[in-house]
């Protein structure tokens, strides 16, 4: 049976998609048999990170309603055999997800796959609800910055009480934290939350901590994800998430400041 | 420029410190969050219905009842506070 990630935030913008890609990218590329579903029905996205958008013909909701089978929905990542993208539906509403009929999509998935990687929308509307109702594990995507913590926060109190492992009294979902857009500089000025002060108020076990980096805008420009590219400090950090997610002890990287040398910060090299 | 950055750069600035700001008020308000979140979601419903059955005998405001409800380490603690009209007790309902 796959395991479900649910990738979530509350808050909009803070790096949900571009981490779905990384780490089902990363999943997949460590051999793992892995989908990747956008949750977000009528604003559509993931298909365009993944790169794969003028492949799509059937959707998630042409699933749901029986339109199409799930071989004919699923698009094959040119450059991974081991991973799959379901896009989610652009013009219907979001009342189509219905619980029963993702229950029943994932559970079809699940025969087949080692993970299900939720791409879930912002807010705590339906679609939200749906993406991590049925989830194993979640991955709080933060932004050092007020709005977006306190969202986390109220996120994980819907993940501790109306999912489906809360609801039935089961294991709770696995909860970690994945700090995005982190400016190392800007935490040493004391002008940006840092990660212990995100921690302190969230607590939850760390992920990753991804540095503010123009990879990802070059990344989702050219349909990327970002984890493919492995000389960025953007890209390096996805892979290291994935590591960690797997049960590897990899050490937290680009939380300080790159330390530069005497000339070139007096010619600002 | 470059030089000048050096030497004002290099201290850490005084004047910063937004991150502390952000932080103390995060903590107070996630704090405030999770005690409105912990409360039972049955709770305006059962405030709406007990209104109900007062006002079937005593003729009392739609704000006269209020419930508090308080989670303590061992227990938790379901209060209800109910303003009867004086007139009430003298018209014998």
């Amino acid at each position: 049976m796959a395991r479900i990630i649910v990738i979530t935030s509350g808050k909009g913008g803070v790096g949900k998609t571009t981490t779905a890609a990384a780490l089902s990218m990363g999943l997949a590329q460590r051999g793992k048999r892995t989908v990747v579903i956008d949750f977000d029905v009528g604003l559509r996205n993931l298909d365009l990170i993944m790169g794969c958008e003028r492949r799509v013909v059937y959707d998630f909701i042409n699933v749901i309603n029986g339109e199409a089978n799930l071989n004919q929905a699923l698009i094959r990542d040119k450059r991974c055999d081991s991973l799959y993208v379901l896009p989610a539906s652009q013009t219907r509403d979001k009342d189509a997800l219905t619980r029963e009929g993702v229950e029943r999509v994932l559970n079809d998935l699940g025969d087949n796959y080692d993970f299900i990687v939720c791409d879930s929308p912002a807010g705590i509307e339906h679609g939200a609800y749906m993406a991590m109702y049925f989830a194993d594990d979640a991955i709080v995507v933060t932004n050092p910055e007020v709005s977006s913590v306190r969202d986390s926060d109220r996120m994980l109190g819907i993940l501790s009480s109306r999912s489906k492992r809360a609801e039935e009294s089961m294991e709770p979902i696995r909860e970690y934290l994945l700090l995005t857009r982190y400016d190392p500089m800007r935490v040493a000025n004391g002008e940006m939350l840092s990660v212990d002060d995100v921690q302190e108020i969230l607590s939850l076990k760390l992920l990753g901590v991804v540095p503010e980096s123009k990879a990802v805008l070059n990344a989702s420009n050219a349909g990327i994800p970002v984890i493919l590219d492995r000389e960025s400090d953007a890209g390096q950090a996805y892979g290291d998430m994935v590591s960690r997610y797997l049960g590897d002890d990899v050490p937290h990287r680009f939380l300080h400041p790159e330390k530069k040398g005497l000339l070139s910060r007096i010619f600002k090299g | 420029m470059g030089l000048l950055d050096y030497f004002v750069s290099s201290r850490p600035k005084t004047t910063a410190g937004n991150a502390s700001v952000a932080k103390e008020r995060l903590q107070i308000l996630v704090a405030h969050d999770r005690v409105a979140r912990d409360k039972p979601s049955y709770l305006p419903q059962l405030q709406q219905e007990i209104l109900a059955v007062i006002r079937k005998y005593v003729e009392v405001d739609m704000d006269a009842v209020s419930v508090t409800y308080e989670q303590e380490e061992s227990h938790e603690v379901l209060e209800l506070n109910i303003i009867l009209p004086e007139s009430a007790a003298a018209r014998g309902v």
